[in-house]
């Protein structure tokens, strides 16, 4: 399954070979090319079946994850580490961990209840404070497998929750292995125009593989694909929260980083409704995506955004619904037989 | 002049949803343009052909205002709402906002004491009059514009957003008026402006030009209490220095500087503390673009009352046809 496959796959932003290697591997025979780029993107790029001149379609879905990377080695071989990427300092003690090249399995530290005093326990304590242990009893010994610069992944391993009749998933980095297990599902097809899939590197560092991606590809319309905040949880004020876990797949009107063009918005939500896929809009003015720096590549490109809702996302562990995960691949399959043969609104008059 | 200020006003056009606005510009330049495109964001682009011996210029105003996007409907039918661009929260309780399909809305605060106290966003909502709440559902997702007719006070006039419809009716009685002239000119009506500058970034590195001038309202500091700046109404066009996202190149500068003055054209230097105008995406654009931006004082911008003076506007496109009637070298 791509999705457990990608989720467990070790990628923090600048460092996404392994998901990379992974969806090259699954894709060679599926398209007609792959290409890697200098910043560590890959683009998947399968031909149309439509007459010339195609629509060009690119599908972005970012392959790094939040994580972190060492930034110094203590006498005791305990390691210092920085984030990369957003994560809540909250989210940090007593955290399974995996460190470098090796893949040695850490935990990030904690003083036990035991030794704290209550106050002690209402504060959060920051990330340049708090240190990972892979259990080694010198600096000398930490420095033999551990350098400046190793990066860190939480250690979590995918799991579905199919028993009980649950179709839930739970596991580390689905923004945005998610939206890369939907595109790599995408190639599973044929499709009039002609199709980029790009697995876009360092998102979560400033959409910066995207952007280049986006120039080099040209598209005439783009799809960024995402695994998304969801915040469904009960709360005491009625307002509204950003997704919900099982309503459908969720499509972004408008975010910090772009808004969507609504002829797209149209095209996905008529598709879905034709087919009878449930949709969702994410709530506007939340988060940024890819789609916010490909709209701006060259001349412009019209681009929406829609995603799996997760909860808990930039933690250790999130949660989506196979459902709403099926209901994309089902979505984005139909919505690029539906595009047209030629992108109305451009060009001369 | 004041017939196209108040159509161009009155039209709704939130950042992302300029269709309504761009048609009605459409119409406009349409008869007057050498070749109308639109381009992949929908930037409005209307081409004046030159004479020959001249430079390709972007003259850009934006055609989106600001406006509200509704991020919820509750089980009531009241609506929630999440900001297109900036906006002045004092300004918005007991004011009214409008969708594409022309339906009103009333924008109230939940506690009014606490809204005084503290205007946040989340302690609005809107209500559409919806007599269920399953009416109202349908606006989930939609955006809409603030409401306010246009006032003629004679000298002034009033309006929602003149920023920057003022621009557009500026760059189409520019379109209108100039006969011939030297230069390849592009009047470039852009779109999302008001979110970061977009449609004139793509839209100018699709055109490539050489020189590239905004025309955009800019805050006029001649107000009871209003910060040290020099800006102020009926003192003729602000030919700008600096603002927050750009330093004027200096031959663009200048050469308005001088045009304006071999021609008796009131002027003002713009100094602006903080904002930016789509010339600071221009001048970005590919491998750079010789970049200025001539602005309108504007007082109580991004209000739906905003208040304009019309020797101002008069003067602009003065200034703009002067500029493009004759060839220069920067």
């Amino acid at each position: 399954m791509y999705l457990e496959e990608l989720s467990n796959a070790f990628g923090p932003s600048g460092c996404e070979d392994e998901v990379r290697q992974f969806l090259a591997r699954t894709l060679r025979d599926k398209v007609d090319s792959l290409q890697a780029d200098a910043l560590g993107n890959l683009i998947a790029f399968k031909q149309g079946t439509g007459p010339e001149p195609r629509l060009k379609v690119m599908v972005d879905a970012h392959t790094d994850e939040v994580g972190f990377m060492i930034t110094r080695i203590e006498k005791n071989g305990l390691l210092g580490f920085r984030a990369v990427g957003g994560i809540d300092d909250r989210m940090l003690m007593a955290k399974g961990v995996l460190v470098g090249p090796k893949r040695l399995p850490g935990v990030t530290v904690a003083p036990p209840i035991h030794l704290t005093k209550p106050e002690q326990r209402e504060q959060v304590i920051k990330i340049d404070q708090l240190l990972i242990d892979i259990g080694a009893d010198s600096d000398d010994k930490a420095k033999s497998l551990v350098s400046i610069g190793d990066y860190v992944t939480f250690d979590t391993r995918f799991q579905l929750l199919g028993s009980e009749g649950l179709r839930t998933a739970k596991g580390k980095a689905f923004d945005d292995r998610a939206g890369c297990a939907v595109a790599a599902l995408l190639a599973d097809e044929q499709y009039p125009v002609d199709l980029y899939l790009s697995f876009s590197a360092q998102e979560e560092v400033g959409l910066r593989g995207a952007r280049v991606a986006a120039y080099r590809i040209q598209p005439d319309v783009a799809f960024a694909l995402e695994g998304t905040v969801c915040d469904d949880t009960p709360k005491d004020r009625d307002v509204s929260p950003t997704t919900r876990l099982g309503q459908g797949p969720a499509i972004t009107l408008m975010d910090r980083s772009f808004v969507a063009d609504r002829r797209l918005v149209a095209l996905l939500t008529e598709t879905a409704e034709a087919n009878g896929i449930p949709y969702q809009f994410k709530q506007p003015g939340v988060g940024s995506t890819d789609a916010g720096v490909i709209h701006l590549a060259r001349a412009g490109v019209p681009s929406v955004a829609v995603a799996v809702p997760c909860r808990y996302i930039h933690a250790p562990v999130s949660m989506l619904s196979m459902n709403d995960f099926d209901h994309l691949v089902s979505l984005m399959r139909a919505s690029l037989q539906a595009l047209p043969e030629k992108w109305p609104g451009t060009g001369q008059r | 002049m004041k017939e196209l200020i108040k159509k161009l006003t009155e039209t709704y056009g939130p950042s992302g949803h300029e269709e309504p606005i761009r048609e009605v510009i459409r119409a406009e330049v349409e008869p007057l343009a050498d070749e109308i495109r639109i381009d992949a964001l929908g930037n409005l682009i209307a081409i004046k052909k030159g004479q020959g011996g001249g430079k390709k210029i972007m003259l850009a105003a934006h055609m989106d205002e600001i406006g509200v996007m509704i991020s919820y409907v509750d089980d009531k039918g009241f609506l929630r709402a999440q900001p297109i661009g900036g906006l002045d929260l004092s300004t918005m309780a007991g004011g009214r906002v409008q969708f594409a399909d022309g339906a009103i809305g009333v924008i109230a605060p939940e506690k009014r004491q606490e809204f005084r106290k503290e205007p946040e966003l989340s302690k609005l909502f809107i209500d559409v009059g919806a007599a269920d709440a399953q009416e109202a559902k349908k606006r989930l997702g939609q955006a809409a514009s603030f409401v306010r007719p246009f006032a003629d006070l004679g000298q002034r006039i009033v309006a929602k957003a003149f920023d920057d419809r003022i621009g557009c009716a500026v760059l189409i009685e520019v379109l209108r008026r100039l006969d011939v002239t030297p230069h390849e000119v592009y009047f470039v009506f852009s779109v999302q402006e008001e979110v970061g500058l977009r449609g004139a970034r793509t839209g100018a590195y699709g055109l490539e030009p050489e020189v590239g001038i905004a025309v955009d309202i800019t805050a006029s500091a001649d107000t009871p209490e209003a910060p040290k700046m020099a800006m102020k109404l009926g003192a003729g066009p602000c030919i700008k220095v600096m603002d927050g996202g750009m330093i004027s190149h200096p031959g663009v500068k200048n050469l308005l500087i001088e045009t304006a003055e071999a021609n008796d054209i009131p002027y003002q230097l713009e100094v602006l503390a903080h904002g930016s105008t789509d010339a600071a995406a221009i001048q970005l654009a590919r491998g750079g673009v010789a970049a200025g931006c001539v602005s309108l004082a504007c007082r109580y911008y991004h209000t739906p009352s905003e208040m304009l003076d019309m020797a101002d506007v008069e003067n602009t496109v003065a200034l703009l046809l002067a500029t493009l009637q004759k060839t220069f070298e920067l």
